[in-house]
């Protein structure tokens, strides 16, 4: 059955991808929908089986490398954080297969973009049911392969083409760090499977060896390194810069790979490497304080931008740094929980936007939006229900596990702790405040399309309204449905082995559910007081955002051009590089290494043989001087060597 | 002919019964040019037929060497003297099995390249290719150093020519160029085999494994033979000759330079650098670790520069066989295995993605990036297997390149963390210029007139591509084959260099 689960969607995959032109879009689309269906059913079945039932499982496949002591293994390890993510990511994908159906009918390749969506799920797939980190490293890749060519899928524009390689790039930045540190296992461990790797943990805590030139703690560094890797894959701060640019790949896209699935990878990494990051107290501030920062930070660039799809892409980014602190304080169950729930009403989001995109004909800046609402209200409905599940507001499913999040981090108790909770609670007023500006602007006010836009402006079919409304039951009832055996007393009872946390030292997951009620109440009235703000300035008074952009200009400049990382790193990086690539290039091999070596050596012959020419004048006297000299030399040495 | 003696020898020389056919041809210029693709064809393809044999019956539980020929070839040794003659000794093990299956291998889909590329002298280019498959057969096979030398610089010979004949513009002054590096290494490495000689008493590479040098010795023989395989991988500073040769060569020279040529410059530090000078070897470790790291990120980053697509995946080549010599100077088993199969990968992936600039120069007879864009629309089957050519060379997981690098990586980590850190950069840079290659010629409208006009992949060049990417992902996925064919002889040669190293040791020790 696991098998089947993993591998279905490569064998639709290469059925679209390879002769999607034999069995036609229709086929294409029945194919890849029918087997991630398939996919998504089983995984359910696979989450009762080991979430609830306790039979973790471990399938091996065949031999991948081997070498000497460094052997790896195709394995597939299923376990209750693997069933989790299973379901996750095959559900959203089947419902945004389905969607796709509708929302890219009219593009000109179907069978490329569902071979491409079957394709991504496989390599997701890879990742999470992988038995060791190399496998992982190949499920990690394999995603970020699979969003390349979806980010670029519209490959006539320049944009989508620059904002695919920037995210393949920046992702290998962070898989840099990733490589590494599977490197650095290898040679503390003499292995890089999961289960050996994790044993012997315990034993390697405090020890230290060289790291390139420094003696560092074992554990912390390792932990550091994925962290790194962590940190592309989910877009955190400093290596974020791709996840908004990713926006360029069509709207399916964004939601599947760019909210519910892959960009939680780096998550689901540092849970399931749990039992490491308990060895390495350092490493785990240091993602607390990255997570806690990343979430403010987005938080504050999705209040000004514009682009519907980007302010959600930034609400991401901010949530993935709420997934990332909760993990950070050790609360991993949580973090996961926030990761399962976001899934839900991220994708609905997306898939939403995606929607008010459809029907405004492909425009998705939101100041040329506005009034929409007596058109399109199943899509407003559930973009509300989508926000309010955002929002963390109450028996949403966004308000037990952002809830969860913060009370994690407040019962840490630690400084980094508090960090985290206060720019969390921040944040979350943020996040209230952009979630409705995006509803109101979107849907509320006059119209600010022109009236040929607004004619046309219709309802998606059915074939996309489906797939929302279960993730729109998803938003409502994911929290409710299961706080209880997730992230409740007896959370460990279905976690099981694949979760390691050190109770003695970390205690925000047994005192989450004992903090002041004041902590609980905090995010619930953070999310409506930015709900009533958000309406004071978009709905009571519409003045008010543009006389504060005026007043503020420069911080609104700031956060209007993302803090001007874009700028910093060409600056910094690209514009070096390429001129350095340059210099190499012209002056360095051209000039130096050609001039002085072949080049060089052929003119210094050709002069030597010119003056040599010059030599034989032909005048008989010339020789015969020159003959003089010889002997009188030839003379000389002889007696020199002689008189010795 | 399962239990035949003389295989190697008949793989070795079979292009040569090619070659003979081939001179029978008589006709009419057009008759004459296409019996002689099809007698070229079916030469390189049974070849490569009876490669497998090899393959197939090779045991992969010694280090010995298998398959071995040996007969009295130049004089028995003087009368009286200790010195032996030189032999006709051929053989493989672990280490140099897989490289004849890759020359084999290449061999025909070379060919098949070549079909419509070269109009002119279509008899002369086909025998200098089927004598350079023989040359450089013998080049993996030879076990004794005068053979290997001969191959070795013989090898040269009709590579000059394909490059000087039928090579583009500037073909003279490539030619020469790169005439004048290797001339350099060989005559270094000539003198260095008179000197094996004269200390040692025998060409047999086997018995110079054992032949234990004085140190002071091995450190110059080593630098001889380094000029030579320098030149030949190449590493930085002397690979200036190989963007030059790869421009002006031919589509199918491009792709033997690049899938088996180089691979002799890393084949020899196997075969003779570190068995034969351990010490040596030890002791230049640092210096082979610095150029390579140097090579890494310096090239990538000129690849980023370039504007012609031949030249881009040149340096890029560059990069890559820095990988292959880190490997191979970390003494692990990882380093060593991981070298081995990055060259057969760099060998199918570089050639691949020569292959792929061949198509489009067919086409339109220009290698300037600029002048394609927005192939997608009208090749979409070449946009794919381009795809997956790019995806291997940066080493994506699941495809060649990812295997011999990672192995690499992880040999070259537990020798020094900061070769293994500097050369990971290279990663990075990697995925930058092949990506923006890719987006360049691929991607983006398609508007150019003459573009517009170029076709999709016709049958032959499917032919061509559907071995090379399945092999490609074959080594991706499954490559425990070509992990138990290296396995026994690497770890035989770490062995010896290990025990060469602590008698060198307790040597010292004792006054």
């Amino acid at each position: 059955m696991y098998q089947l689960i993993v591998f279905l969607p490569l064998a639709a995959a290469i059925l679209a991808g390879l002769f999607g032109r034999r069995i036609g879009d229709r086929g294409a689309q029945i194919v890849t929908c029918g087997a991630v269906g398939v996919a998504a059913l089983l995984s359910w079945v696979a989450l009762y089986r080991v979430g609830f039932q306790g039979q973790v499982a471990v399938v091996p496949l065949f031999t991948w490398i081997d070498s000497g002591e460094f052997e790896v293994m195709w394995q597939l390890r299923i376990d209750q954080l693997t069933a989790v993510m299973l379901v996750v990511v095959n559900t959203v994908s089947a419902l945004v297969h389905i969607y796709s159906v509708g929302y890219m009918s009219h593009d000109t390749s179907i069978p490329r973009f569902m071979a491409y969506l079957s394709l991504f799920t496989f390599a997701m797939l890879m990742l999470v049911t992988a038995d060791n980190f190399v496998q992982m490293y190949f499920g990690w890749e394999g995603v970020g392969l699979a969003s390349y060519l979806l980010i670029g899928f519209w490959y006539k524009r320049p944009s989508a083409n620059a904002a695919a390689i920037k995210a393949f790039v920046v992702n290998r930045v962070g898989d840099f760090g990733f490589a590494l540190g599977i490197m650095a296992i290898f040679l503390v461990y003499g292995s890089v499977d999961f289960q050996t790797v994790f044993n012997a943990t315990p034993q390697m805590a405090g020890q230290t060896f060289t790291f390139l030139s420094w003696e560092v703690d074992i554990v912390t560094t390792i932990t550091l390194l994925l962290f790194i890797g962590a940190c592309g894959k989910s877009a955190q701060l400093g290596l974020h810069t791709w996840l908004p640019d990713a926006m360029e790949g069509p709207t399916p896209v964004s939601a599947l790979i760019h909210a519910a699935t892959m960009v939680t990878a780096g998550v689901f990494m540092v849970a399931r490497c749990s039992p490491m990051f308990e060895y390495a107290p350092f490493t785990l501030a240091v993602v607390a304080a990255v997570g806690a920062s990343t979430a403010f930070f987005a938080a504050t660039i999705g209040l000004v931008q514009n682009d519907i799809k980007r302010v959600i892409a930034y609400s991401t980014c901010s949530q993935l740094g709420y997934m990332f602190f909760a993990a950070g304080v050790s609360a991993y169950p949580i973090a996961i929980f926030h990761l399962f729930t976001h899934a839900f009403f991220k994708a609905l989001l997306f898939l939403g936007a995606g929607s008010v995109i459809h029907a405004v004909g492909g425009e998705q800046d939101m100041r040329k939006m506005g009034g929409l609402w007596p058109h399109i209200k199943v899509t407003a409905v559930l973009m509300w229900i989508g926000s309010l599940a955002l929002a963390g507001v109450p028996f949403f499913a966004g308000y037990y596990s952002k809830d969860a999040v913060l009370e994690a981090a407040f019962a840490a108790g630690s400084g980094v702790g508090d960090y985290a909770f206060v720019l969390g609670l921040g944040a979350a007023l943020l996040t209230a405040f952009y979630s409705w500006r995006l509803l109101f602007m979107t849907f509320n006010g006059t119209p600010r399309a022109d009236h040929h836009v607004m004619e046309h402006v219709h309802e998606s079919p059915q074939v996309m309204l489906i797939p929302l409304y279960m993730l729109a039951a998803g938003a409502v009832f994911a929290g409710i449905a299961f706080v209880g055996p997730m992230v409740g007393e007896n959370w460990s009872d279905f976690w099981g082995q694949s979760i390691l946390i050190r109770e003695d030292l970390h205690k925000a997951m047994a005192e989450a559910h004992h903090v002041p009620l004041w902590v609980k109440l905090a995010p619930v009235v953070a999310g409506i007081l930015g709900i009533l703000l958000a309406w004071q300035m978009y709905i009571r008074r519409p003045d008010l955002p543009g006389a504060l952009a005026r007043m503020h200009d420069g911080l609104y400049k700031f956060l209007l051009n993302k803090w001007y990382f874009d700028e910093l790193y060409d600056y910094v990086l690209v514009r070096p590089a390429m001129w350095i690539g340059r210099l190499f290039w012209k002056g360095g091999d051209q000039k130096i290494i050609d001039g002085f070596g072949p080049d060089g050596i052929s003119a210094g012959v050709i002069g030597l043989a010119r003056r040599a020419v010059r030599l034989q004048t032909g005048y008989l006297y010339h020789y015969a001087f020159a003959m003089l000299i010889g002997i009188f030399v030839l003379v000389t040495l002889y007696f020199y060597t002689m008189g010795h | 002919m399962l239990s035949w003696p003389y295989l190697l020898s008949t793989v070795t020389f079979l292009p040569l019964v090619g070659v003979l056919f081939i001179l029978l041809i008589r006709g009419e210029p057009e008759v004459v040019a296409r019996n002689t693709r099809n007698v070229a064809l079916f030469t390189t393809i049974i070849t490569f037929l009876l490669s497998l044999v090899i393959w197939l019956q090779f045991d992969t539980t010694t280090a010995e060497f298998q398959f071995v020929e040996k007969f009295g070839w130049i004089g028995d040794g003087l009368p009286g003297s200790a010195r032996e003659g030189f032999n006709y000794h051929m053989g493989v093990d672990g280490i140099s099995m897989l490289f004849v299956i890759l020359t084999t291998f290449l061999m025909p889909l070379c060919i098949l390249a070549s079909w419509e590329a070269i109009e002119h002298r279509v008899k002369e280019y086909m025998i200098a290719f089927l004598m350079l498959e023989t040359l450089m057969i013998g080049v993996f096979c030879a076990l004794d150093l005068v053979l290997f030398y001969l191959f070795f610089e013989a090898g040269l010979i009709p590579m000059f020519l394909i490059i000087g004949v039928w090579g583009g513009p500037r073909r003279i002054y490539a030619t020469f160029k790169f005439f004048l590096y290797t001339l350099l290494g060989s005559v270094l490495m000539l003198l260095a085999i008179l000197a094996m000689y004269f200390q040692a008493g025998t060409t047999d590479i086997p018995s110079l494994m054992q032949a234990n040098f004085p140190s002071g010795m091995q450190k110059w023989l080593w630098l001889a033979f380094f000029a030579s395989f320098a030149v030949k991988v190449p590493m930085w500073p002397v690979h200036t000759w190989l963007p030059d040769a790869h421009v002006e060569a031919p589509t199918a020279g491009s792709v033997i330079l690049a899938g088996v040529l180089l691979k002799m410059g890393g084949y020899g530090f196997l075969r003779f650098s570190l068995p034969m000078f351990p010490e040596a070897s030890v002791f230049f470790t640092p210096l082979i670790w610095t150029l390579s790291v140097v090579a890494i990120i310096y090239t990538s980053l000129v690849a980023l520069m370039q504007e012609d697509m031949k030249k881009l995946i040149a340096y890029s080549s560059v990069a890559h066989m820095g990988f292959i010599t880190i490997g191979t100077f970390t003494f692990t088993q990882q380093g060593i295995d991981g070298a081995i199969l990055q060259m057969i990968s760099h060998g199918i992936v570089s050639g691949a993605l020569f292959l792929c600039v061949g198509v489009v120069y067919d086409r339109l007879h220009t290698r300037e990036i600029s002048r394609y864009g927005g192939l997608v629309n009208n090749m979409p089957r070449y946009a794919l297997v381009f795809m997956v050519f790019t995806m291997a060379t940066i080493g994506l997981p699941g495809t060649s390149g990812f295997v011999g690098e990672m192995t690499i990586l992880v040999g070259a980590y537990q020798a020094n963390s900061w070769v293994a850190a500097l050369a990971t950069t290279g990663v990075i840079l990697g995925a930058a210029y092949s990506l923006w290659l890719y987006r360049r010629v691929i991607f983006g409208e398609l508007v150019r007139e003459d573009c517009k006009k170029m076709s999709d992949l016709n049958w032959r060049e499917v032919a061509i591509f559907a071995p090379l990417v399945a092999a490609a992902l074959w080594i991706g996925i499954y490559p425990k084959p070509l992990f138990d064919v290296t396995a026994v002889s690497v770890a035989n040669l770490l062995q010896q260099h290990e025990w060469a190293i602590e008698a060198a040791r307790t040597a010292l020790a004792k006054p």
